[in-house]
């Protein structure tokens, strides 16, 4: 198998999956409850999830570890349970895309690449919370040792807000292996002034920085709908030659009769597609509220 | 520049060391305590929240404000209760069961201290019984929820119909927030209240309190 940066380089844009919550509220996760909980009662929900990605055209699906890092853990008292609740994820992945059928399908489309996904550990590194980074560091190469261990062929650290942690996360995960590809994608804010996250990290210095810490692949996720990634791509791409991965909302989260919506169509998606290709996008994906519809439509558009 | 706009414009910019020293200055001198706080700290607060939703500032300048209030605030405090200030009214606050985001709620709880208001902070992840049982047990005015997640808002609704089966609501009022909430979600689950950041929180509380 080659490895993801070998597929990047050769093109075309690579598709990636979407959302993972909101299947997994569907297979009936309660609320309030942490989504990696699922990973050692109901990992056969997991493995669902990930073959209909992959049959929508998704080449790269994600393990459901985004708040698998021991802090993070430790707030709903997993965390003692990061080895198996990180391992338990990528095995149920890994079972899901080597079935014969799913291979099958896949031989037109070519490999599939799992990645481990490491979110935001919650807290507010110092000086502004009482965070420290040790603390922080350490909990992520817990976490993604186990990723590693279990056999992710890429790592997506995402929906970054403080440009300080996100190093942290890249930085442990070059720690822990200096080959696998590391893809790094923080969640910015379009505001009058320019693009930065609500920590004030610009586009420039975050991607300076991530990839100086040894990311390959940078970018943004959540926050956004497709339009608006539109404009961060292209703040993007005006300062870097480097891959590129965006994730976009399928629009910004609306409460309807208690249940959350999102607005965004698979078809409005798939509209704005090429404007990501057209910028040399390296990979495109869903975040929140994005189904496999969405990743089919986008599938239908990019690589017809 | 008047000490009090020295306290607010040290606090602006963050400053915990200076506000601190500079508040025991301003007690030293004989100011009241009431005075300091607002017209020091809460005039600084004020316009760090202003900038902030103007998107002039970001949110580690408002949190190392808040540092910087609350080193203020724990000079003044002693005094305050030595002057006999009258309380503004007794808040329960909380983020949402579920929810472990906390840094809005913290800052909501730092500025309804700062206007007087008798805070209990239940933490984060806070189960709906919880926000009820300590309202009713504390004799509280208000219950404050907050959630980052539209996944963990509905906990609000389970609270707020808590409130009213428990016939608590010609007593405790609600009020909520957080980055997913909105107005509309506030009327529609029956909540008393709904505040878009920290400044309109005491505002909107200020507001329920006095019916």
């Amino acid at each position: 198998m080659r490895s993801l940066l070998a597929r990047i380089e050769s093109g075309p844009i690579v598709i990636a999956d979407g959302a993972t919550g909101s299947l997994l509220i569907e297979h009936g996760l309660g609320p309030g409850a942490a989504p990696e909980s699922l990973n050692l009662t109901r990992p056969g929900v997991l493995g669902e999830i990930a073959a209909r990605y992959v049959e929508a055209g998704a080449e790269i699906v994600h393990t459901n570890t985004f708040g698998a890092s021991p802090l993070k853990l430790a707030g709903h008292g997993l965390d003692a349970q990061t080895e198996e609740i990180n391992h338990a994820a990528v095995l149920a992945v890994r079972e899901a895309v080597e079935t014969p059928v799913l291979r099958a399908a896949c031989d037109a489309t070519g490999d599939i690449y799992i990645s481990g996904s490491v979110g935001p550990t919650g807290g507010t590194l110092v000086p502004y919370g009482d965070t420290e980074p040790d603390e922080v560091r350490e909990g992520y190469e817990r976490q993604i040792s186990a990723l590693v261990a279990a056999g992710v062929d890429a790592l997506t650290i995402e929906t970054m807000i403080d440009l300080a942690e996100a190093k942290l996360a890249v930085r442990a995960a070059r720690n822990v292996s200096d080959s696998i590809p590391i893809m790094a994608t923080m969640t910015f804010d379009i505001l009058p002034r320019g693009v930065y996250t609500i920590m004030g990290n610009d586009v420039r210095t975050s991607v300076e920085e991530l990839l100086d810490a040894g990311a390959n692949v940078v970018g943004s996720n959540c926050g956004n709908g497709t339009e608006s990634m539109v404009t961060i791509a292209e703040a993007f791409r005006a300062v870097t030659d480097a891959p590129l991965l965006f994730q976009p909302n399928a629009g910004l989260p609306r409460i309807e009769a208690g249940a959350t919506v999102f607005d965004e169509t698979p078809e409005q998606m798939a509209a704005r597609a090429s404007q990501f290709a057209d910028l040399g996008v390296a990979v495109l994906g869903g975040c929140c509220g994005t189904t496999p519809d969405h990743i089919r439509a986008l599938r239908d558009t990019l690589h017809p | 520049m008047s000490i009090l706009e020295t306290i607010a414009s040290h606090l602006e910019r963050g400053e915990h060391d200076e506000v601190r020293a500079l508040t025991e200055t301003a007690l030293a001198e004989s100011i009241d305590a009431a005075t300091v706080l607002d017209e020091g700290l809460i005039a600084g607060m004020q316009v760090v929240g202003e900038q902030f939703r103007k998107h002039e500032i970001f949110l580690p300048d408002v949190l190392m404000a808040a540092k910087a209030m609350n080193a203020g605030l724990e000079i003044l405090e002693p005094h305050l209760s030595a002057a006999d200030i009258k309380s503004q009214g007794k808040i329960v606050i909380g983020t949402v069961k579920g929810d472990l985001h906390d840094i809005g709620k913290n800052l909501v709880g730092i500025m309804l201290a700062g206007a007087g208001f008798d805070v209990i902070d239940l933490g984060k992840d806070v189960p709906p019984e919880r926000f009820v049982d300590a309202a009713a047990e504390s004799d509280a005015n208000v219950i404050g929820m907050s959630a980052l997640l539209t996944t963990t808002m509905p906990s609000m609704k389970t609270v707020v119909d808590l409130v009213k089966s428990r016939g608590l609501d010609g007593s405790v009022r609600t009020v909520i927030g957080g980055a997913p909430v909105t107005e509309e979600y506030a009327n529609e689950i029956g909540a008393d209240g709904y505040s878009f950041d920290a400044a309109n929180a005491v505002e909107c509380v200020k507001r329920l309190v006095e019916g």
